[in-house]
């Protein structure tokens, strides 16, 4: 056991930290990266020419090949400097690991260079109206016809599908399959004809989930990932992934919302023992859900798969920020109400998503249940 | 960054595991916690020919010469067992207090020692003599009636007191209860599992129920959370002294809690048979609650957290 890092990891971190330092353009220091998209997508071309994009891809796929504990170090790091994220976190974190397991030689060459230097971006077609948390229910349809599948239906809920070049879409190829069987997971084009986006608007008044419809949308057979009917299987990668390493980027971000809570408190002289105590329970939790992320991160490296541990982080996590941003607003008392007068009300507004994005609460806590403490399935 | 434990420190764990289930399952822990006694004196010479004495004493002075996460692995351990004897008051709360010769002693098992906290003394019976504030007091006084009848405080007797080289380290002691409190944790929540697979009711078993299955999620999540701050309270004390403080009350406010929390919960999932004095389960809940009130509520350490994190430059 050994809380600090090694020489090398000291290292690459110094590294990372100076790097980001010199290289986070100011226009997007304060990390609202979508609204100014250009910009946007400068910035992740330079994460992905200076090699932190795909830290963790193999190498003969143009990534850096190195350890997870690198990957944990820049998510670390890169929070506590308040970077943008990559525009691409849905290519990086989903499309590429689902691609470079399930998808064929001319697919890997075909897209993955592409998420790595942000020319592509990615969006998720998972969620739909009729299937949220039950995403077996999906219905958008995938009819074979001749050298391609035609697609008609509707997702909702995805980030970055107003600026994406491709979706990861699961169909049901079968009309009349059920649940989990005759679904295929298609790689569709979002300029394609018949690909219609609408954003979301949602309470904090910005606009970051879209809803697509597709109609009749022509996807070529080649764009199937895995093997037509058997899209459940490749989905359930593209979640694994998306739950993966995210621990440390959501501690990551929880760490910078904590100094900013504990700077606020300074800054207001807090002598209420109450809202002392409930101030010093969001850092303890905080090292805890760190700390917490390193043994499941242990587990990964010795056996390549995260430890159980970890199935909690972002569930406790999202407890954590929702509980946290209400705390910040009551130290800043009846002005909390003014909009506009600091960036908390929309931190605290915005934490109501956690509990739902990927993967909500209540599905989360089954998941435990199940997989981690053997309880029999609910449904 | 490497938060494992090394083959050796799981080789313990299975070593102490597997001799406390065998030493003191349920039953003979309830034989004890009704006895006048409490504990049964002959399991302290295993315990010093085991080397749990002196885990973290010099090789030299006779003691195993392991580090401070040894040690709360087998905090964790014994806890998970409810084992009564003097050890948390001899090994955690006692030890960092004496010099070199007398931790020597207590390694080879010949010293029982405790320590006065608020002016209460655990294990008061069961040892020879006592750190307090003012040095060491010999262990007279009065044993009081405490709802953890597996570790009984008492309140010394007025007296003269010898020089010490030191005094109680919070941290220590802290770090030790921590660890304690999950291994509480984690057996409470093994039965409620158990129970939940297979008490059924409306023809299913009730595990699942959501209303079940939830808040036994959210205890396994506790209980981790938890554990991973036990053991970087217990690396700290090694290897990190400034932090140590800090660390020690963090663990300690966090993993009382999950430990209490775990057995309410437990109790609640068992239904009426998590109520009954035949189920193990109040005594778990009963020490759960001697921890979270020892050296302070969790309150109280949040305020020392929050006095580090607010106050200081």
């Amino acid at each position: 056991m050994r809380l600090t890092d090694t020489p090398e990891e000291a290292a690459f971190r110094a590294e990372v930290r100076a790097w980001l330092a010199a290289n986070i353009p100011t226009e997007l220091a304060q990390g609202r990266p979508r609204e100014d998209v250009e910009a946007a997508r400068a910035w992740s071309r330079k994460l992905g020419e200076a090699g932190y994009a795909g830290l963790t891809w193999p190498e003969e796929f143009g990534g850096g090949g190195a350890p997870y504990s690198h990957q944990a170090i820049f998510l670390e790091e890169a929070a506590r400097a308040g970077a943008p994220q990559h525009l691409g976190v849905i290519g990086l974190g989903m499309a590429g690991p689902t691609i470079i397991a399930h998808g064929s030689d001319e697919q890997k060459g075909r897209y993955l260079s592409r998420i790595l230097s942000a020319e592509e971006i990615w969006c998720q077609g998972f969620s739909e109206p009729g299937a949220g948390s039950d995403l077996a229910s999906v219905r958008t349809r995938a009819d074979r016809r001749d050298g391609h599948f035609v697609v008609n239906g509707q997702k909702v809920w995805s980030s970055f599908a107003h600026i994406a070049d491709w979706c990861l879409l699961i169909t049901r190829s079968d009309s009349e399959s059920q649940l989990h069987s005759g679904l295929t997971y298609l790689l569709v084009d979002m300029h394609a004809p018949g690909v219609e986006v609408r954003p979301l608007r949602q309470i904090t008044g910005e606009a970051e989930f879209n809803e697509i419809f597709f109609t009749d949308v022509q996807v070529p057979v080649e764009n199937v990932i895995g093997d037509v009917g058997q899209g459940w299987s490749v989905a359930m990668t593209t979640l694994l992934h998306e739950r993966g390493t995210l621990g440390f980027a959501l501690t990551g971000a929880l760490e910078n919302a904590v100094q900013k809570l504990i700077a606020l408190a300074r800054e207001r002289g807090v002598r209420d023992p109450g809202l002392r105590e409930r101030i010093a329970r969001e850092w303890i939790e905080l090292q805890a859900l760190k700390l917490t992320n390193y043994r499941s991160l242990a587990t990964l490296v010795q056996t390549g798969i995260p430890g159980p541990e970890g199935s909690g982080a972002k569930l406790w996590w999202s407890e954590a920020n929702q509980r946290l941003t209400k705390l910040a607003l009551e130290l800043l008392g009846p002005e909390a109400q003014l909009a506009g007068e600091s960036e908390w009300q929309h931190l605290q507004l915005r934490s109501r998503g956690n509990t739902i994005e990927a993967g909500t609460s209540e599905i989360l806590r089954n998941i435990v249940a199940e997989r981690v403490l053997g309880l029999p399935r609910s449904r | 960054m490497d938060f494992a434990f090394t083959p050796d420190q799981q080789e313990l764990r299975d070593a102490a595991r597997s001799f406390l289930a065998e030493r003191y399952p349920a039953e003979r822990v309830a034989e004890l916690a009704e006895s006048d006694a409490g504990w049964d004196p002959g399991s302290w010479r295993e315990l010093a020919e085991l080397g749990w004495l002196g885990v973290t004493i010099s090789e030299e002075r006779g003691g195993a010469g392991l580090g401070s996460v040894e040690q709360a692995i087998l905090f964790e351990e014994l806890g998970r067992a409810l084992y009564p004897g003097p050890y948390f008051s001899t090994v955690a709360l006692a030890l960092p207090a004496l010099g070199p010769e007398e931790q020597a002693r207590v390694a080879a098992g010949e010293a029982r020692w405790s320590a006065e906290v608020d002016g209460l003394v655990p294990d008061l019976a069961l040892v020879e003599r006592v750190v307090t504030d003012e040095g060491a007091a010999p262990a007279e006084g009065e044993t009081l009636e405490t709802t953890d009848s597996t570790r009984r405080l008492g309140r010394l007797a007025p007296g003269a007191r010898d020089p010490l080289p030191g005094s109680v380290d919070r941290a220590r002691a802290f770090t030790a209860l921590a660890a304690e409190a999950v291994g509480i944790a984690g057996r409470v929540l093994e039965w409620a599992i158990e129970h939940a697979r297979t008490r059924e009711q409306f023809g299913r078993p009730i595990g699942v129920y959501q209303a079940i299955s939830h808040p036994l999620a959210d205890t396994y999540v506790e209980a981790e959370l938890a554990r991973s701050l036990a053991y970087w309270a217990a690396w700290s004390l090694d290897e990190d002294a400034a932090q140590a403080p800090v660390a020690a009350a963090a663990a300690k406010s966090f993993a009382a809690e999950a430990a209490v929390a775990a057995c309410e919960r437990s109790i609640q999932v068992h239904g009426g048979i998590g109520f009954t004095w035949e189920h193990p389960l109040h005594r778990y809940y009963k020490r759960a609650q001697w921890i979270e009130s020892f050296g302070g509520f969790p309150a109280a350490q949040r305020a020392e957290v929050a006095a580090a994190l607010l106050d200081q430059n």
